[in-house]
């Protein structure tokens, strides 16, 4: 046996590594010293990441189980950057008394969780991609119920570890009749034999649904805005963008490598859903106050747009959605990093406290317009394009009516986003939250997120990229 | 081949099962019963899997090797998610969803 054809999977090798460095650390160091480890760690992380981006071999392990393709890798790489920016925001927060005992808990559980991530997207066949899945989401529930003395994020945990359970059991009974009906549980094998039979589309509606509640798209929504308001504000950022990120990543690559040849069966589908989730979260995210579920409900609407993408079956759909998905990254963690930043100065976490916040905290205020107005898709940030492309690739597949539906959710959005912009720089506050100077780490997150909202959306090259190498993944 | 016993009864078996499981998750407000719904679920996948495998494709593996996994799976699953419950049992002692209701909408 070659043991180099093991450099194929070098990003989770090194995310192996890396956590158990960490927990060599953790043993090694005496207990006056833990908060050492969080440096440590973040080194660490910064060269697994600058790795990475090492171009890297395309190829095959396991008989086909896992595939690495230049696609993958640019994804995984996405996921990796967007973890980093979570270590850094979450520095300050771990630096605080009551967290010093279980610094290397939080990375060696993000980190664990991230390689499931990494091997659910290189999955070639259902197998390894249930496994990568389960790895993905059963540390998560630990994080979320990390402040273990709050009983918030006691109840958060339980609710996140029960509905995935729940969730993964409704998905593989859809696998079940798949296995059934093609007798193989192999994507290209799967692919090859797949019809539009009675027991292939009861078993892919399963399906649907099962990764409905991963990405958390109306009508499986319901854990998302528990979930994320009881969780530490670093877990909460982490399971908007990294764990929505990932599953939407696998979510298309299923979709358009697998059931590629039943797409007539599965459009009407996902139009439905698309329609529901854009339509409901926004609705529900207008009568928020508490900040945390206010970018709850708006990321499920984030979720929606990605299914236009999704729709537009095809090379420019996969490119949208990866596009989307990297500004997202950039856009939601630059809002997640103010309000974590403002919570660990002040504790506040609702909207109407944000008042006043302009005069107090000038900076802050600007990356959190910037990433609001990204995420509302103004022109000439990020979250503008990212918007333009998934509606570009609906449109192309000639579906103009989700297009005006979405443009109209669209500018509903507009106005709750807008609602926390008027509180920072309009409404009065006789008490607003005091000046303060956020940590060096924290600092560095956000001018990464701030200048990656801007850039990404100018330099065309990333999206020429990403489209040449969905090309060559879908052909 | 099982002697006498076609595969339609295997699949309904599990497919009441499945249902069973997914109406006590709604219905049970016990956390614990609630876990127990999932487990459910999840055998009636391995029935699925294993009787698929056993009368269409004999000749292969796949179904067999998959519902081991998802058996290796679910007690991680489980372990994790016990945890959690004793953990809130010891601050609220007891654990009825009635009583996990601090976030609402």
């Amino acid at each position: 046996m070659d043991f180099g054809q093991f450099i194929i999977m070098r990003q989770e090798l090194l995310l192996i590594i890396a956590a158990v460095v960490i927990l060599i650390a953790e043993i090694a160091t005496s207990d006056e010293k833990k908060g050492s480890i969080i440096p440590f760690s973040l080194g660490l992380f910064v060269l697994v990441t600058a790795v990475g981006f090492i171009p890297g071999q395309e190829g095959t392990l396991f008989g086909g189980a896992y595939q690495s393709t230049q696609l993958t890798m640019f994804m995984k790489n996405v996921l990796n950057l967007a973890v980093l920016i979570v270590f850094f925001q979450a520095e300050s927060w771990l630096k605080k008394p009551e967290n010093l005992d279980k610094i290397s808990e939080y990375f060696i559980l993000t980190i664990s969780t991230l390689i499931g991530m990494n091997f659910m997207v290189s999955a070639g066949d259902f197998l390894t991609f249930y496994l990568g899945l389960e790895t993905a989401t059963i540390p998560i529930a630990g994080l979320a119920a990390f402040d273990k003395y709050k009983s918030q994020s006691a109840e958060a945990g339980i609710k996140l570890i029960l509905s995935s359970a729940l969730s993964s059991g409704i998905l593989l009974f859809g696998l079940s009749m798949i296995y059934g009906a093609t007798g193989s549980i192999y994507f290209a094998d799967v692919a090859a034999k797949i019809a539009p039979t009675p027991l292939i589309a009861l078993g892919f509606i399963f399906f649907v649904a099962g990764m409905g509640f991963k990405i958390s798209l109306v009508p499986f929504h319901f854990w998302t805005a528990d979930v994320y308001e009881g969780a530490p504000i670093n877990v909460t950022s982490y399971l908007s963008v990294v764990s929505k990120g990932a599953a939407a990543f696998i979510f298309t690559i299923v979709l358009f490598t697998v059931f590629k040849s039943i797409v007539a069966l599965w459009q009407p589908l996902i139009y439905t859903i698309a329609v529901a989730t854009m339509t409901l979260a926004n609705l529900f995210a207008l009568r928020q106050n508490n900040i945390k579920r206010f970018l709850a409900f708006s990321s499920i609407a984030q979720a929606g747009f990605i299914l236009l993408g999704i729709l537009g079956a095809g090379d420019l759909g996969m490119t949208a959605v990866v596009y989307f998905v990297l500004v997202y990254v950039f856009t939601n963690l630059g809002a997640f990093g103010v309000v974590s930043a403002i919570y660990d100065a002040s504790g506040v976490e609702t909207i109407s406290g944000y008042n006043g916040l302009y005069k107090t905290n000038p900076n802050l205020s600007l990356v959190m317009t910037l990433s609001l107005f990204s995420l509302a898709g103004i022109p000439p940030v990020a979250g503008f394009f990212g918007k333009f492309f998934l509606f570009t690739s609906a449109a192309g597949a000639g579906y103009y009516i989700l297009v005006l539906i979405a443009v109209l959710n669209a500018t509903i959005s507009l106005y709750y986003y807008l609602k926390v912009v008027k509180a920072m720089f309009i409404d009065q506050n006789d008490q607003p939250i005091p000046t303060f100077r956020s940590s060096m780490a924290m600092r560095i997150a956000l001018v990464v997120c701030a200048v990656g909202v801007f850039f990404v959306g100018f330099a065309s090259g990333i999206f020429e990229y990403i489209r040449s190498i969905s090309q060559l993944f879908l052909n | 081949m099982i002697q006498g016993i076609p595969i339609e009864h295997f699949l309904v078996v599990s497919t009441i099962m499945f249902f069973i499981g997914v109406c006590g998750f709604i219905i049970r407000r016990n956390l614990i019963t609630m876990l127990m719904a999932v487990e459910l679920i999840l055998n009636s996948v391995n029935i699925n899997f294993v009787v698929f495998n056993r009368y269409l494709y004999p000749d292969q593996l796949q179904g067999h090797f998959f519902s081991l996994f998802i058996v290796g799976i679910a007690a991680a699953e489980a372990s994790v998610a016990i945890a959690l419950i004793i953990n809130i049992y010891r601050k609220l002692k007891n654990i009825d969803v009635e009583n996990v209701n601090e976030l609402k909408f």
